[in-house]
């Protein structure tokens, strides 16, 4: 699997290569800016993006403003964004041509690598990752939808982790519990919602993510 | 052919709308100019006493008649400032000294204003050094002594048009005093008429002049009048730098108050934070060091406690950073942050804005942290469920509104945040003003005199 890595500061660029790479990735070319970066994703178009929000010159959202643009230009591209920091805002503007393949991580999560690595392979496959943290300020900003409420706790726990973009298979094995458990806890929460029921994990997941901004 | 027709009474209409609120305008003017010229009248009696008093005083040595005196003439030039603001709109500020008060000197003398004495002074003294040292106030009398005729020249345009009004009624008048056995006078020939009430056409002309003139002067006069009434009125040049130094050390105070709180907190999070767990992080990783041969499985266990150290670390760091400089803020701008405040906020909050271009980073910095405390006032203490953010720049002031549909009655003076937001948007000379009902709404209002550097570079998807 090919990967474009984009990311200024040279340690955490290394780690990053050396931690892809041990884990089977090919690193097609490992940039630093946020010109660079959209050359190369539209040039070599990767399997994946992975990339750093804050890069050089304007060190503001460089990297983000990049990954847009090229996904403007090539439909469909899949970024992985890192942050020091994550935004409900900078989520919406990755999520909202709708099309899937994007991630959002805080740069913390690399220190999991089992986890990361699942969330490259799985954003290059065209599905969702978005950062528990991000999940956790969407549904804090909807604190007051009664729908929401009405949920149980463990079908907030299932609503939680397939918002993050994990498939039933992924979610049953976080929450010890067997995948029929799980595929009747989304069907009760779609119903709740009001959200038309899909076996499409990828799309079961962006119309949560739809709903949760929406709302 | 129709729609033609159309456009023509629009254009008409829009004439005809013109010219009534010309007329209203003039009407306004001229009821306005006499009500001037009445209250300068006021003015005669005041000026009198204050140029007695102040002559007996100077003269004769009658101390105690100077300080009543000039308070008069303070009192009616604020009374004259309040009808500036009132019914001209021009705000007049005030820049009189602070109340003089008496200090002990170490030789055991008494300081109070410029003089040094002995004994400790009497109020009068104290009156007659707070009334007589004052610029401001003898630019009050300044003002007191011109003030009728202003009021005069207020009322030009209303003298105008009773002269072309009475001059034009001379032929009917004089026709009845005729009748009533009067002969020919010579108060005719006053209003351009023969002494027999003739009047020929040149002066029917000039008179009906005088008569529209008065009408189309009016609005031009009385505008003069409130802007040479203000500049009378307005402190000296450097009463108003003295204030302006005085609100300058005030909030500068503030704002290193407010700083050096603010370090004081950091040095404590990163300190109690993480510090600590670097420290703990680095015991670890010896101690993983001296394991890593004997004993494996330790070694692993205390790795794991590391990295989810060092991941908590990097949570504390990232809510400090939030607390220093939002990273939003910095990546985006003033408006993108306080959308992202919006979408964080539990309650429904619609953002509306244009800017064109960034303010300064401080100002920014204050704002965006002013909106957060008012979106947490509004969750938290209105019990609101909707609230509107506008955010503009008009002329060289950034303007913030923010309302709220909750239960009102916000008070700025009962130790809410906003007493704080008010004191760090005085660091910019920035002003709070708070309309808060009880039953709600509350509306916010911030205003920052600022200018915007360089057109937005980066541009805004979504909408919060």
């Amino acid at each position: 699997m090919r990967i474009v890595l984009a990311e200024d500061l040279y340690l955490l660029r290394d780690g990053l290569i050396r931690l892809l790479e041990a884990h089977g990735f090919e690193i097609a070319a490992a940039v630093e800016s946020g010109p660079e970066l959209q050359r190369a994703l539209v040039e070599l178009r990767p399997d994946v993006a992975v990339v750093d929000v804050r890069l050089p010159p304007t060190f503001t959202d460089e990297g983000l403003q990049a990954a847009l643009a090229a996904r403007r230009e090539v439909p469909g591209l899949p970024v992985l964004v890192l942050s020091q920091h994550v935004e409900q805002l900078y989520a919406r503007e990755l999520l909202a041509d709708g099309s899937g393949g994007v991630g959002y991580l805080l740069k913390d999560r690399v220190f999991n690598a089992e986890q990361f690595t699942d969330a490259v392979r799985r954003v290059a496959a065209g599905g969702t990752a978005m950062d528990p943290d991000v999940i956790a300020k969407l549904l804090r900003s909807n604190a007051r939808d009664e729908p929401l409420a009405a949920l149980t706790p463990r079908e907030r726990e299932v609503l939680e982790l397939m918002a993050e973009g994990r498939s039933n298979t992924a979610v049953a094995g976080r929450l010890f519990i067997s995948e029929g458990a799980v595929s009747k806890h989304t069907t009760s929460i779609f119903a709740k919602l009001g959200l038309a029921a899909s076996d499409d994990d990828n799309r079961r997941v962006l119309a949560v993510l739809a709903y949760l901004n929406g709302a | 052919m129709r729609g033609q027709g159309r456009v023509r009474r629009r254009t008409h209409d829009r004439e005809r709308l013109a010219r009534r609120v010309r007329r209203a305008e003039q009407w306004r003017a001229l009821g306005l100019g006499l009500r001037m010229f009445r209250r300068s009248l006021g003015t005669v009696m005041p000026l009198a006493v204050a140029l007695a008093a102040t002559a007996l005083t100077f003269c004769v040595g009658l101390v105690f008649l100077a300080p009543p005196a000039l308070r008069l003439t303070q009192c009616m030039a604020r009374r004259e400032r309040r009808v500036l603001a009132e019914e001209f709109g021009i705000e007049v500020p005030e820049a009189y000294k602070p109340q003089v008060t008496v200090e002990t000197l170490p030789d055991g003398r008494y300081r109070f204003g410029r003089r040094v004495k002995r004994t400790v002074p009497g109020q009068w003294e104290l009156d007659f050094q707070q009334f007589t040292t004052d610029p401001a106030i003898w630019r009050d009398l300044r003002w007191l002594s011109s003030a009728l005729v202003l009021g005069v020249l207020a009322a030009v345009p209303a003298a105008l048009i009773g002269y072309g009004l009475i001059g034009q009624l001379i032929p009917v008048i004089a026709w009845g005093a005729h009748h009533l056995g009067q002969g020919d006078s010579t108060v005719y020939t006053w209003f351009l008429a023969a002494p027999d009430g003739e009047l020929s056409w040149p002066a029917h002309v000039l008179l009906g002049a005088t008569f529209f003139g008065g009408f189309g002067l009016a609005p031009a006069l009385v505008q003069r009048y409130g802007a040479w009434s203000a500049k009378l009125l307005s402190p000296p040049r450097n009463a108003q730098l003295r204030q302006r130094v005085r609100r300058l050390t005030e909030t500068r105070a503030d704002a290193l108050d407010a700083q050096a709180a603010e370090l004081r907190r950091i040095e404590r999070d990163l300190h109690d934070g993480v510090q600590a767990r670097l420290v703990a992080m680095g015991l670890n990783l010896g101690a993983v060091e001296q394991l890593l041969e004997r004993d494996p499985a330790a070694a692993k266990a205390l790795l794991a406690q590391s990295r989810e150290a060092s991941a908590t670390a990097l949570g504390e760091l990232r809510g400090l950073v939030r607390g220093i400089h939002p990273p939003v803020l910095a990546e985006r701008g003033l408006a993108d942050a306080i959308r992202a405040l919006a979408l964080d906020s539990p309650l429904a909050v619609e953002v509306t804005e244009d800017l064109p271009g960034r303010a300064e980073p401080p100002v920014e910095s204050a704002v965006y942290f002013a909106v957060s405390e008012l979106l947490t006032n509004a969750a938290r203490h209105a019990a609101a469920d909707r609230v509107w953010i506008d955010v503009h720049h008009t002329g060289d002031a950034l303007r913030v509104q923010v309302t709220d549909d909750g239960r009102g009655g916000a008070d700025a003076s009962n130790g809410s945040g906003l007493r704080g937001v008010e004191r760090r948007l005085a660091t910019f000379d920035g002003v709070l003003a708070l309309s808060s009902p009880k039953g709600g709404p509350t509306i916010v209002t911030l205003e920052l005199p600022c200018a915007l550097s360089s057109p937005r570079t980066s541009t805004s998807y979504g909408t919060a």
